[in-house]
């Protein structure tokens, strides 16, 4: 067994090596795939607060993916065609800064969570699954029948929005973005595993009862995760439209939310990594299975199946064994 | 805005809505005795129809076709069951959402394996086609009338199933207490199967006859499956006469609002901007309804309370 904490470092050394030696190799693809993967591990990322900690199976998170999606494209869209969002009640002009779009996608996304948040957590277990699935297909038809935003055919935005002393266009400058991004999230999420948020937050999620004898409120602390979760994966969102600078209706698509749900259960519920690890294997298996068949989804069903039916804990847990309850 | 018009967006809704109860009953049943929340069930529905089709493109008859998807769809089920799901019911409900989304790839690729990426086509019968005159001059086409009739026979036959007949009483016991009722020598494995096949063999027949009057393509089942799990919501889980009312409502709703939102709005707006606000609101329509009924019964209404 590997203690976990060099298995993350690992993880780590691995996420800086990979686009260095693709760098040096002038493989700029490779790169992209890379980003591609820490942008779905952040979103994961925020997934895994919710899921992980708060133990809420949401089947929904697709929303705030979106949400940041569009966050950027919207912003960026008036940017380009110089038409100012509102007029009134004062004059709002579009942006092509990346901070600018964060800050908006994360508010977007929180706002959303908390709105989602307060209606699908008067609920538990089975329902609280099938709501959070319905409100992620209620954004979707939403999206579709927003004819001023591109409807079903989306936004593409020409040029990659800029980040003040980079240039994003360049694929090692705006992975490194997102990487940075990606690692002050696991931090983040580091520390507040170990809050009194966080350890009111675990037991909670193991038995709410007692954590209601001490006065706390569960519902309140399940809600205060759930935005969290919601607003990382919103940034994550954001990060992924501007990779691909290009934002539609799917990054609303119940698919996707899926399989941020399969990068956390892939790498491990609840491990800090796990979400990282995860979206590495995907997007691998996505290239590799993707270029050997068209139809890799049936692999990448079948796998998933065995690590549901056989492999508790995903790849962490079969590496590193059970969680430790003392650090 | 004509009565008939009118008259015939309800019936629209109300055909919509048996369909989707198909749907709902078989997962609600699923839920209430096995407590398996299964998202594989679109891919039931998506098996019916594909079956359906290629059944009728071969023999050209129609009723072969139905019970073709009804057979392949309870095949698939009771396999199904067999083989994964059974594992499923001691698990967390994470567990039961990934492995039934693992069998949506697998049932979906395989499918598109097999029979392409284009989509297929399924006639309405001969002596179904064509319009009927109904009551107060309502032309309507008599598939649709068939499809309602259809459903609300095999709603009343479900009912009976559940409260006459002998499998009724075990269905029942089961969701009351299963170490129970596998105490009392039931072979409870046995009646799982039973009911997912059942469960099955309702979404498959869903598939098929809505798949005669829409395209029967791969991922066509996700759609009717996540407005199933709103029927359930707003139903309450486990109860069939709540899939059948949520169904009904959730039928009207999305049918009238798509038509009648864009022309309220008109009213007070101007036409393009209505038409847009209406659909973008009408697509969220159903939704809204669901949160309006989780503020006022977060169980659903005829979930068990809390």
């Amino acid at each position: 067994m590997i203690r976990e904490t060099h298995l993350n470092l690992g993880i780590i050394a691995l996420l800086i090596a990979i686009p260095a030696w693709a760098l040096m190799a002038d493989e700029p693809f490779i790169i992209t795939l890379m980003t591609r993967a820490v942008v779905f591990a952040l979103a994961a990322v925020g997934l895994n607060i919710a899921l992980g900690l708060g133990g809420l199976v949401s089947l929904g998170h697709a929303v705030f993916f979106g949400i940041g999606g569009y966050a950027m494209g919207i912003l960026a869209h008036h940017a380009q065609t110089y038409t100012p969002l509102t007029e009134w009640p004062f004059l709002l002009e579009g942006t092509k800064s990346m901070p600018v779009i964060w800050l908006t996608a994360i508010v977007a996304s929180t706002f959303a969570a908390l709105v989602i948040g307060i209606l699908s957590l008067r609920t538990a277990g089975v329902y609280f699954i099938m709501i959070t699935l319905a409100f992620g297909q209620m954004f979707f038809f939403f999206a579709i029948s927003w004819s001023a935003y591109g409807g079903e055919d989306g936004l593409s935005i020409y040029v990659r929005n800029g980040f003040p002393g980079l240039n994003t266009l360049v694929p090692v400058q705006y992975f490194g973005l997102c990487l940075v991004i990606l690692l002050a999230a696991l931090f983040l999420n580091a520390r507040l595993a170990k809050s009194p948020f966080g350890l009111a937050l675990n037991a909670a999620r193991q038995t709410p009862a007692r954590v209601e004898t001490v006065g706390l409120d569960p519902t309140r602390l399940k809600l205060v995760a759930f935005v969290i979760s919601g607003a990382i994966t919103g940034l994550a969102g954001a990060l992924f439209a501007d990779l691909n600078r290009f934002v539609s209706p799917t990054m609303f698509s119940w698919q996707l939310s899926g399989e941020i749900m399969i990068f956390v259960i892939i790498g491990g519920v609840g491990r800090l990594f796990g979400p990282v690890v995860g979206a590495l294997v995907f997007v691998a298996l996505e290239h590799l299975l993707g270029g050997l068949s068209e139809y890799w989804h049936i692999y990448l069903g079948i796998l998933l199946l065995l690590i549901v039916l056989f492999g508790r804990g995903g790849i962490i847990g079969m590496l590193c064994g059970r969680e430790r309850l003392h650090d | 805005m004509t009565f008939v018009l009118f008259a015939e967006q309800v019936l629209n809704g109300l055909q919509f809505g048996i369909m989707l109860f198909l749907m709902a009953a078989g997962l609600t049943l699923i839920f209430g005795v096995m407590g398996l929340i299964n998202l594989a069930h679109g891919s039931l529905y998506m098996i019916g129809a594909f079956a359906a089709a290629a059944v009728a493109g071969a023999t050209g008859s129609f009723l072969l076709a139905l019970i073709a998807a009804l057979a392949a769809a309870a095949a698939a089920g009771a396999l199904v069951e067999i083989v994964v799901i059974r594992r499923l019911y001691d698990k967390d409900h994470l567990d039961q959402v990934l492995a039934t989304f693992a069998l949506i790839l697998i049932f979906s690729e395989g499918t598109r394996w097999v029979f392409g990426s284009f989509p297929l086509f399924l006639n309405i019968p001969e002596t179904l086609s064509g319009p009927v005159t109904l009551p107060g001059g309502i032309q309507y086409p008599l598939y649709r009338i068939t499809l309602i009739v259809a459903g609300l026979l095999v709603a009343v036959g479900l009912g009976l199933l559940i409260s006459r007949t002998r499998i009724g009483i075990q269905i029942r016991a089961g969701e009351n207490d299963r170490e129970m009722i596998a105490a009392l020598g039931i072979d409870i494995s046995r009646l799982y199967t039973l009911v997912f096949a059942l469960g099955a063999a309702l979404a498959g027949l869903a598939g098929a006859l809505v798949g005669a009057i829409q395209s029967v393509q791969v991922g066509m089942g996700e759609p009717v499956l996540i407005l199933a799990f709103v029927v359930i919501v707003i139903g309450g889980i486990g109860s069939i006469k709540g899939a059948l009312i949520g169904s009904l409502l959730v039928g009207l709703t999305d049918t009238l609002g798509g038509v009648f939102l864009p022309q309220l709005f008109k009213l007070v707006m101007e036409p393009s901007a209505a038409t847009n606000l209406g659909s973008s609101l009408a697509s969220m329509a159903i939704y809204i309804l669901m949160g309006a009924v989780l503020i006022w019964r977060p169980t659903g209404l005829f979930g068990a309370r809390a």
